[in-house]
This record gives structure tokens, C-alpha cells and sequence, in this order.
């Protein structure tokens, strides 16, 4: 009581603004609820109970769709690889991330070393392990979804700190390099860029070397977040003072000793909020990837929706709905962990 | 060779300045500058702001370069050659005015940083060599803190344990106290006295007089990015020889 006093009820103005949001939770809260949970189909074997019930949402579609939605076409008989990859990243990921656990240096070797050669083998399937090619025309849904953020963050953050440092170099052609570079894919839309690794990579390489369809647009997407990525991280270069840099180089360290443990752990920890905003725009960017013909999460729902046996008014929000549960779940999850970190560090290193 | 280069060692100048240059564009910083400091000297550098006494000492790790002449560090003459710079600057020690701590390490960590990843010594050892000289500074009680949590005149001491640990031939100091509240300038000074009675070769930019007169052996006033007089410190603050060395003297002795 005394709390809503303080915090809800301190002046007039905030009083209105807290009887005018409680208004509007009350109004759209009940039929929310009420279509999401109560009056929602959660049972049925085809659309029919769902054209019944328009009032609610139809969650049998999703739950009848899900295999579809989170691996694609991927041959059924194979689906186990897809989860074991993808339960093997996931706890790989924990053990990186979790700040308490025991030898994280072992986690980042296994997970950036280790583990893509693992995923890709499992993934894509090996003659020699007994494990059948299945081609990435198959692939499709949450994997793919999850799999180009997931290859997107891991390689476009390290690639922006070499663009970063390349524009801050003294060498003019590695800076004229990175500026361009960075200055081009900045100035093109992330479509463009899609079609144009789609496109051009091949032009550019041997047929023997010419990179698969899903390569391709990952190469892509690569690329362009690491341009972002790097104005991001020499934003956090140029806010530290030259000092830093001067109190290394008399101590005698080189330059990767300077920049690896005095200059980039300060300036990406300055950036970390930017640098989590890239990864969220990266995550929402992959629904892209279906014009360059991948069924990504987004494509498979837009596919399964059209299937005639579930057609009904009920099965669009539905679909869209989950959709956007689904990616609000792996984007909130990402700025809940970089406000995590950042109070971490505030609590550490005082500056 | 080693025998050789080792039995003429003490002959060798600690710092040989010869005929040196400095241009900022078009300004003039250095003017044909030549000192030579012989080892264990101490030389206290003064003179008023924008006269090029820091940027004298910053040639001497090679932080500035110098356009013409040549500044010859312990036998090892400093051209464009990355290796050989960096080679120096292990054996040159510097404080910087601002302090220029990390403030991503703890003390400890700040100290043991160079040993560790320069001078490729196990850990362990460079900690206990850290603790060491923290405790010769007087504070290695605040080992495991942050420079932040730490006073001016503790970080400074930070700043000069830091540099103590990758065993320096020379040490650089460049305005050690000009940007400490008062009461902390003894601490800072008391620290350096200690390391000139210890025999440290040094060379030292500030406006200390009172350490000048105690520590110095010689005592080298500039002016407009020229050497104007070099003295040891007794007649140099009695009878010193040119108008402008009176002319400073008279405004900071006030």
C-alpha cells in the first residue's frame, strides 16, 4: 500500500497516467485472455473444430505444424540430429555464458573451435560416419532461423573488430580497405546484399568451390552485420583516452598484447548495449533470408498456413502470433542478458 | 660478444641525445637538443609549459619521434624498427602524469600484466613479484582493489610499482605530481627519492624544486624546445647563468 502510494499514486499526473494504464490493461487484458486461453482450440485433428470456434486462437494448428516449423523438409527419420546439435549448442552456450561456471576458456574453445565442425557434420551428414547427406534445399524452419543468427553473431562480431581496427590502422590501404568495405555495406540495403551474395559469390568462385544455397546468404548476412558492427565497436576505441594506449606501449606490449588486453576489453564493454541491439536487429534480419529461397520459421509458418485441410479465419493471427512469441523470446532473451552483464561489470571494474 | 658489450657497460650513456629535432607541423618542438645522462644519473628536467620538456622525455621511449638526430636508449639507437622500440621500452620505465592505470585490472593485475605477457614469466611469480613491489610503494594492502577505488597519490604509487616490475634500467617521469591534490605530493616524491637512493638511472619532468635540489644530479632547465642551461642543482638554483633560467626561477620561487 505504501509502495502504490509512493511509486503509482506520488502526484497527479502520475495518478492519472496509473488509472489510465490499469484502465487499459482491464480492457485488453480479459479478451486477450480470453482468446489466447479460454476460448482457444488446443485439440483437433484437422481445422474443422477451429472454423467452429472463431473466437479463439487455434493452437492444434501449431501444435499439428510444429515438426514442420521447427526443422522444414529435413528427412524425419534424421530430425534426432537437428536436436542433438542444437542440445549441444545450447548447453555449450550456458557454459559460456553463465559467468560463475567453472573453465569457460574450455567452453570457448569447444564452442567456436569444436563445435561448427561438429554441427556441420551432424547437420549436413557424412559417408564416412554412416550419417546420410541431407542437402540444405531440406533444411528449413527454427533451424534454419536459429542456425543463421547463431553463425551471424558468432562471426560477424570478430569480423567487426578487425574492420574496426583496420580503420583506425596507420597502414592507408588496410584503412581505405575497411572504410570502403564498411561504407558500401552500410550504404546498401541488407536485401541487396542478399542477392548479391546469392548471386555474385558463384560468379566470383571456381564451380568446384562455388558455396552452397545456404552458405551464401550466411555469407551475406556475415558481412553486412560485421560492417555495423565494427562502427559499433570503434565507437567504444574512440571514447578511451589516449592514455590507455601510452601506459602499454611503455610497458613495452605490441600491438595485439595492447589491443587484446588493454584496449578492446575496455571499449567493447563500453559497447556492449550496441553491440546487443546489433544482435537483436541480426535475429529479426534473418527472416530475409527467405527471399534468397530458404524456408526459414517465418517462410515455414507462411507454408503451413496455406495448407488447405487447416484453412480458416483463426489461422492467421494464430500463426503470427507464435511467430511473434517466438522471436520475442530469443530477442528479450538477449537484452536481458547484456543489462546482466553490464551491471556485472558496473559492480566489477569501477571506472 | 655478451662479455664484451657487459665489460663496457657502465661506459656506455644510459641516454645519448644527438643533434635532435622535433616538428609539430610547423612548430618547432625540439631544437638541437644534445644531453647525455650516464648511468644511475638523475636528471630533473623544468622550464615553463610548452617548452618541450615532455616531449623530450617522451622521445626517450619513443612515444614521440624525433625528425632529425638521434636518441640512443642503452646502446640501442631508436629508428622506425617496431621491435627495437618495443625492445626499449621493456627496459624504460615511465609514470605519466594522468596515471594511465587500466582500469579493467585490479592493482595486482595491472602490475603482473607486462611481466606475464612481455617478459613471459609464469604468473605465480610475476604475482608475487607485484606484491613486492606494491609493498616497497607502501600499499599492498589495496592489491586487490581498482585504481578507481583508489587515491591520487595511491594510484600514482600504482603507476610507478607497475613500471618497477618489469625491472627498468631507466626511469621516465613525466610530471609525476602535477595532477595530485597536495597533501599526496610528498607520498609520490618520498616513493621517487627512494628508488634515486636505490641508484635508478632517472630522468624526470617536473615542478618540484625542492626535489630537484634534494635528488638531482644534474638539473637541465628549457625553454622554446632548446636546452638553455645544464647544471648541477647547488649552482644552478644560486647562480643561474642566463636571463631566462633567472627569469623562471624568479616565478616559481616566487
Amino acid at each position: 500500500m505504501a509502495w502504490a502510494r509512493t511509486n503509482l499514486f506520488q502526484s497527479i499526473g502520475s495518478s492519472i497516467a496509473t488509472l489510465a494504464f490499469g484502465a487499459v490493461v482491464l480492457w485488453l487484458l480479459p479478451p486477450l485472455l480470453s482468446w489466447a486461453i479460454t476460448a482457444a482450440v488446443w485439440n483437433a485433428a484437422d481445422g474443422e473444430a477451429c472454423r467452429q470456434h472463431q473466437d479463439g486462437a487455434c493452437w492444434a494448428f501449431i501444435f499439428a505444424k510444429f515438426d514442420y516449423l521447427r526443422f522444414g523438409s529435413y528427412p524425419i527419420s534424421e530430425r534426432w540430429r537437428v536436436n542433438l546439435t542444437e542440445a549441444v549448442g545450447a548447453i555449450l552456450i550456458v557454459w559460456l555464458l553463465w559467468p560463475e561456471a567453472p573453465r569457460r576458456g574450455l567452453a570457448a574453445l569447444l564452442f567456436f573451435a569444436i563445435y561448427p565442425i561438429f554441427a556441420f557434420v551432424l547437420l549436413h551428414g557424412s559417408h564416412w560416419l554412416g550419417l546420410a547427406v541431407v542437402d540444405t534445399l531440406l533444411w528449413g524452419g527454427m533451424l534454419i532461423t536459429v542456425l543463421t543468427a547463431a553463425v551471424g553473431i558468432v562471426f560477424s562480431l570478430p569480423l567487426g573488430v578487425l574492420l574496426a581496427l583496420g580503420r583506425r590502422s596507420q597502414m592507408p590501404t588496410v584503412k581505405l580497405a575497411s572504410v570502403l568495405f564498411i561504407e558500401f555495406v552500410r550504404g546498401v540495403p541488407f536485401i541487396t546484399i542478399l542477392f548479391m551474395a546469392n548471386a555474385m559469390l558463384p560468379l566470383f568462385l571456381p564451380e568446384a568451390w562455388a558455396p552452397d544455397r545456404l552458405l551464401r546468404p550466411l555469407i551475406g548476412m556475415v558481412l553486412f552485420s560485421a560492417a555495423y558492427m565494427a562502427e559499433e565497436v570503434r565507437g567504444g576505441l574512440q571514447s578511451l583516452r589516449h592514455g590507455q594506449h601510452e601506459g602499454a606501449m611503455a610497458l613495452g606490449l605490441n600491438y595485439p598484447l595492447l589491443m587484446g588486453l588493454v584496449i578492446l576489453p575496455q571499449a567493447l564493454t563500453l559497447v556492449i548495449p550496441g553491440i546487443v541491439n546489433n544482435f537483436v536487429g541480426l535475429f529479426m534480419d534473418t527472416t530475409l533470408v527467405s527471399i534468397v529461397g530458404l524456408a526459414d520459421f517465418l517462410e515455414a509458418m507462411n507454408n503451413a498456413m496455406k495448407d488447405p485441410a487447416w484453412s480458416g479465419p483463426t489461422i492467421m493471427p494464430t500463426g503470427y502470433v507464435f511467430a511473434g512469441m517466438f522471436y520475442f523470446v530469443f530477442c528479450y532473451g538477449m537484452t536481458r542478458y547484456s543489462a546482466f552483464v553490464e551491471r556485472k561489470l558496473a559492480k566489477g571494474g569501477k571506472r | 660478444m655478451r662479455a664484451l658489450v657487459d665489460a663496457n657497460y657502465e661506459d656506455t650513456p644510459a641516454i645519448d641525445f644527438i643533434g635532435v629535432h622535433k616538428w609539430y607541423g610547423t612548430f618547432h618542438a625540439l631544437r638541437n637538443i644534445n644531453l647525455t645522462v650516464r648511468r644511475g644519473e638523475r636528471i630533473v628536467v623544468c622550464g615553463p609549459s610548452g617548452s618541450g620538456k615532455s616531449t623530450l622525455i617522451r622521445c626517450v621511449n619513443r612515444l614521440e619521434e624525433h625528425q632529425s638526430g638521434s636518441v640512443i636508449v642503452d646502446g640501442v639507437e631508436l629508428t622506425r624498427d617496431v621491435k627495437r622500440i618495443d625492445e626499449v621500452r621493456r627496459d624504460v620505465g615511465m609514470v605519466f602524469q594522468s596515471f594511465n592505470l587500466f582500469p579493467h585490472l585490479t592493482v595486482l593485475e595491472n602490475c603482473a600484466l607486462a611481466p606475464i605477457w612481455v617478459r613471459k614469466m609464469p604468473k605465480r611469480e610475476a604475482q608475487d613479484m607485484a606484491m613486492k613491489f606494491l609493498t616497497r610503494v607502501k600499499i599492498p594492502e589495496q592489491a586487490s582493489k581498482y585504481p578507481a577505488q583508489l587515491s591520487g597519490g595511491q594510484q600514482q604509487r600504482v603507476a610507478i610499482a607497475r613500471a618497477l616490475c618489469m625491472n627498468p634500467r631507466i626511469m621516465l617521469f613525466d610530471e609525476p605530481t602535477s595532477a595530485l591534490d597536495p597533501e599526496m605530493v610528498k607520498e609520490v616524491l618520498d616513493t621517487m627519492s627512494e628508488l634515486a637512493q636505490e641508484g635508478m638511472t632517472m630522468m624526470v619532468v617536473t615542478h618540484e624544486m625542492g626535489f630537484a635540489k634534494q635528488v638531482a644530479d644534474r638539473v637541465v632547465f628549457m625553454d622554446n624546445g632548446e636546452i638553455v642551461e645544464i647544471n648541477a642543482p647547488a649552482p644552478f638554483f644560486e647562480h643561474p647563468q642566463h636571463e631566462r633560467t633567472k627569469l623562471f626561477l624568479s616565478q616559481i620561487l616566487h
